[in-house]
């Protein structure tokens, strides 16, 4: 069942495992390695974009293939690189840091994998079948409308696809982080990466089904001949704008909450220090979310709302600058009189300050809605959007793999070969998109294919295109590492980092059911409680009895197929014809299908016995 | 307008920031050069909320790097651990609190100039309205701009010509998809949406001079290359070039034997259809008037017969994606020549981009004379 008890196996029975796994060790390393793969692929649209903008009028790449190269390159690395990859993170962590044998629904978890997957897969179809979607990631109408080929209908139905994954995922983490924590696990005791797993998760239940009522209206004017943003027939591009922002602005809280908790974790473990002004972080947390909904039309300044909605939305976003100053200072602190070790995951935290405040200074300064003007649509966004989402949620997502790599896979990462990629990444990232802030002033556009020369931009476009080479750099060090600590690495201890919260009391590897007897937490970082008034361990809040456990399944893969080849159907209902509708009909068939096999046949799971958890080394 | 942070100004200019910024990009299209109304509070903004974040990310830098410094772990002190501080009241008191006032400070002039921004009811100092302020409607196309004069039956394509002595009210709309409208020395951008969204906003040039506006909102594949130019004139350039494109005669066969074969090209090989000479209500395609006077071809090339002929023959390769590429009988390169030739004569006006740049300033005409003179209004610049 899990790597514990078996040896070697078949290649075979290890795919089938991972096909058909609902352990959520398992599906995280699933998300993992299916958002890496996405990173890259979203890395080298990054690489090619900074080709072509390398020296001024370049002809290297055409228009057309150049905008497919933007839109997928910001679509890939928001939906199919960073979610799932944090995603990733809080499947493996959360339920170990609140002391839980699983998440609340594992089924339903693997089915949010799987159509992530699916959704993320039918997207990068679109290169081979006739280009990518060409009309941003934000896919204004009516440009998104009135694009020709099936780009953006790869794009609506993709993401409708990967976003009812997502929507689950986030439902099954409130229910598990809700109703499953240990004996003595209250709220205010949580570890802040469960906490912010929990308010991303809130985030996702309430904003993604204003992505989904936008994509399904977009659907329905590329699709089927309606007419919600098509101003001509009596709709409202605006519209659009407005659905997509109300989904759009959360997402971003979204990714970079699960980024905070991260630091927070390793500011606090490698400062041998609790976290400073723990329930402030927390209610900082928590406001940030709250304000995060009141926001979105700061994307939208320049459209024309009026000064008076303008200025309401400039106050309430300056407004969240409050609760994240709160958060910087609180890492100061707790770093403060501690006893700090420049650990790779710590260098990534530590380098995460500077390069976060100025993220968001810039953020406070693009609030300003009048500046917004000049700011809006410039490099000076893509500089900002660049600070934050890199310098905080790269940052973050790396610096966690590097801390929890040894519970994920029981080695660690070399530490050598990691602080190489930490600073490659980090100076080229900063050669890269600070110069950025000064293009946007100096009158740069986004989303521009070229640039002419005669407008002084040249050098500042250069020193970018080296910037990202060197991150490119970076990248591959750290798949060189990996590669290198799987096939070489050592086993690691169980506990390497000296760490204070649950999920290092674990042995190495995790047993696949996690706690052999739920813990009692005994307060604020369990394991350093134990540590410094204990022996140690942590105290089993029950006897040793019997587990129970879900059975494997098959049928989240089948239903997520069964979706990926209908929207096929749905998509060229119109140039194929029959063939389209007999994909729509199997599509359909196979995935309610499923869903009905799944209703009907009850799977009870089973039960580890007590008598065999006793023989697994009862000694812990 | 300017209201109290104007006064601020000088002391912006005497930090080092505000040099060095200002030494950024090209004069005519950077944002940190203002040379308009709009661009100016943007900037001064712009500065305040520098200023204040500087001093932010200067607090935020001391104590890291102390931190960073003082607390590393020392050799033969792994065993250390160190006091486990819960919080302090105080402390998370002062660090909310002092950045409520800090953004307190910015919010007040941000909701201010956003107001002082959105008004686009013509007044003057007295709050009198102005009776005839000079207002153009702009309308985005993939991938030019048109600027239709209201009331004065004058329409242009992609060089917009304003007086610097006022404010030029616009309302922008589009023809398409979302555009938007940015001239970032003059000021901020706003966007052109299609349908019954249009907006409105004032720009005001306080120097003449030829500013590159962009389109600033994702259009299609040549977003890149919707460029354009706001050709800013001292007023009295300005209404006599009102004067002479009032007076354009579409019909008026040009003196060169060459450019009237060209003429008659233009009309059999149907760009007539698209490209309108005079104010003619049609804006299929880029009116072409005054197209002799044209700063660039196309917004983006070059200002030469080559570049013309090379566009006529094949704009898809200087414009991808552009609605021209395919609507015409392609002529052959002698005709492409003779049509060049022909719209490169059109000049109607002897104001033109170099206008802009020659530092010469003409004072308006006291208004009734220029009513009672109309065209012979020309005499006087040219002979100076």
């Amino acid at each position: 069942m899990s790597t514990a008890t078996v040896g070697k196996r078949s290649f075979g029975a290890v795919v089938w495992d991972y096909l058909t796994t609902v352990d959520h060790k398992k599906i995280a390393i699933l998300y993992l390695v299916a958002g890496g793969f996405f990173f890259l692929l979203g890395g080298l649209e990054a690489m090619l974009i900074r080709l072509q903008l390398m020296a001024p009028d370049s002809e290297l790449i055409g228009a057309q293939f150049y905008n497919e190269l933007f839109t997928m390159h910001g679509t890939t690395m928001i939906f199919l690189a960073a979610m799932p990859l944090l995603f990733a993170l809080m499947n493996a962590i959360m339920p170990l840091q609140i002391g839980a044998r699983d998440v609340a629904f594992p089924f339903i978890n693997a089915l949010g994998f799987w159509l992530f997957l699916f959704g993320g897969l039918l997207l990068n179809c679109s290169w081979f079948l006739g280009g990518a979607p060409d009309a941003g990631w934000t896919a204004y109408a009516p440009l998104s409308v009135i694009s020709p080929g099936h780009g953006v209908d790869f794009y609506a139905l993709g993401l409708q696809i990967s976003g009812f994954g997502t929507l689950m995922g986030g439902i099954n983490f409130i229910v598990t982080i809700i109703t499953m924590r240990a004996p003595g696990m209250t709220y205010m005791r949580m570890p802040l990466f469960t906490w912010s797993t929990f308010v991303a998760s809130i985030l996702i239940l309430f904003a993604f089904p204003a992505l989904t009522v936008g994509l399904f209206l977009l659907t329905f004017d590329r699709l089927f001949g309606a007419n919600f943003f098509v101003p001509d027939m009596g709709g409202n591009e605006i519209i659009w704008e407005h659905l997509f922002w109300i989904f759009g602005h959360p997402e971003v809280y979204i990714l970079i909450l699960p980024a905070f908790g991260v630091f927070s974790e390793v500011f606090s473990t490698f400062s041998k220090k609790r976290l400073f002004g723990y329930s402030s972080m927390v209610f900082a947390t928590v406001l940030i979310a709250f304000l995060g909904f009141m926001v979105w039309a700061h994307h939208m300044f320049t459209v024309g709302m009026g000064p008076i909605a303008n200025s309401i939305f400039a106050i309430a976003t300056m407004a969240i600058a409050v609760p994240t100053g709160i958060k910087i200072f609180n890492w100061l602190l707790t770093m403060w009189g501690g006893s700090i070790r420049m650990t790779t995951a710590m260098l990534y935290a530590v380098s995460f300050i500077p390069t976060f405040t100025l993220g968001g200074i810039t953020g406070v300064m693009l609030a300003s809605a009048a500046a917004d003007y000049q700011y809006h649509d410039s490099y000076f966004v893509v500089a900002h959007f660049h600070y934050v989402i890199v310098g905080g949620v790269v940052f973050g997502i790396l610096g966690g793999l590097t801390y929890w790599w040894p519970l994920m896979f029981g080695k660690m990462l070399n530490e050598k070969l990691g602080k190489w990629t930490f600073w490659l990444f980090f100076t080229g990232f900063h050669l890269t998109f600070f110069i950025q802030h000064f293009l946007g002033l100096m009158g740069m556009p986004r989303r521009y294919w070229k640039f002419l020369e005669g407008q002084g931009l040249e050098t500042g476009n250069l020193i970018s295109t080296v910037g990202a080479f060197l991150m490119a750099i970076a990248t591959f060090i750290l798949l060189y590492n990996v590669i290198i600590t799987t096939v070489k690495g050592k086993k690691s201890p169980a506990d390497p980092w000296d760490g204070r919260t649950l999920e290092w009391s674990l042995p190495n590897p995790t047993p696949f059911y996690n706690f052999k007897q739920l813990p009692l937490v005994r307060g604020l970082d369990p394991l350093w409680v134990e540590k410094t008034q204990g022996n140690g361990k942590m105290i089993p809040a029950e006897p040793l009895d019997d587990i129970h456990m879900p059975n494997n399944s098959f049928l989240p893969f089948t239903i997520s197929l069964g979706l990926f080849i209908a929207a096929f159907g749905f998509m060229y209902r119109v140039d194929a014809g029959f063939p389209a509708y007999v994909a729509i009909g199997v599509g359909l068939a196979i995935t309610l299908g499923s869903m009905l096999i799944r209703s009907v046949k009850d799977d009870l799971g089973y039960h580890i016995h007590k008598e065999d958890l006793e023989k697994e080394g009862a000694g812990e | 307008m300017k209201g109290w942070m104007g006064r601020f100004r000088a002391l912006f200019l005497l930090s080092s920031l505000a040099l060095v910024l200002s030494g950024c990009g090209k004069p005519y299209l950077s944002a940190l050069q203002p040379k308009g109304e709009g661009a100016d509070m943007i900037y001064d903004l712009m500065m305040l909320s520098v200023i204040i974040m500087a001093f932010v990310f200067l607090v935020v830098m001391i104590i890291y790097t102390i931190v960073i410094v003082r607390f590393r772990q020392k050799k033969g002190q792994e065993d250390f651990v160190p006091k486990q501080v819960e919080g302090n009241h105080l402390l998370e008191t002062v660090w909310t609190v002092i950045p409520i006032i800090l953004l307190l400070i910015l919010a007040v002039p941000t909701v201010q100039y956003t107001f002082a921004l959105a008004d686009t009811t013509p007044e003057t100092e007295d709050g009198e309205p102005v009776e005839d302020a000079l207002w153009i409607d702009v309308t985005g196309n993939q991938y030019w701009w048109h600027f239709d004069y209201r009331d004065l039956e004058i329409q242009t394509s992609q060089d917009l010509y304003i007086p610097t002595d006022r404010r030029v009210y616009i309302k922008l709309s589009s023809n398409d998809v979302i555009h938007s409208f940015w001239v970032p020395s003059i000021s901020g951008k706003m966007d052109t949406n299609p349908g019954k969204n249009e907006n409105e906003m004032f720009i005001h040039a306080y120097e003449e001079g030829v500013f590159w506006g962009h389109c600033a909102e994702f259009c299609g594949p040549s977003h890149s290359l919707m460029d354009f130019r706001v050709v800013a004139v001292s007023p009295g350039e300005f209404d006599e070039w009102v004067a002479d494109m009032q007076a354009v005669d579409p019909e008026a066969v040009p003196e060169n034997p060459v450019a009237a074969e060209g003429k008659d090209l233009f009309q059999e090989n149907s760009c007539l259809a698209c490209h309108a000479i005079g104010s003619s209500p049609a804006a299929v395609g880029p009116n072409v008037t005054s197209f002799g006077d044209r700063s660039k071809i196309a917004g983006i090339l070059p200002y030469d017969k080559e570049h013309l002929v090379s566009w006529i023959l094949d704009p898809e390769q200087h414009k991808p994606g552009n609605l021209m590429t395919g609507k015409y009988p392609m002529p052959s390169k002698e005709d492409a020549e003779k049509i060049a030739e022909y719209l490169m004569s059109l000049q109607p006006s002897d104001i033109g981009p170099d206008d802009a740049e020659d530092g010469e300033y003409i004072q308006p005409k006291p208004k009734e004379e220029t009513e009672a003179e109309g065209d012979e209004a020309e005499e006087d610049t040219n002979e100076e």
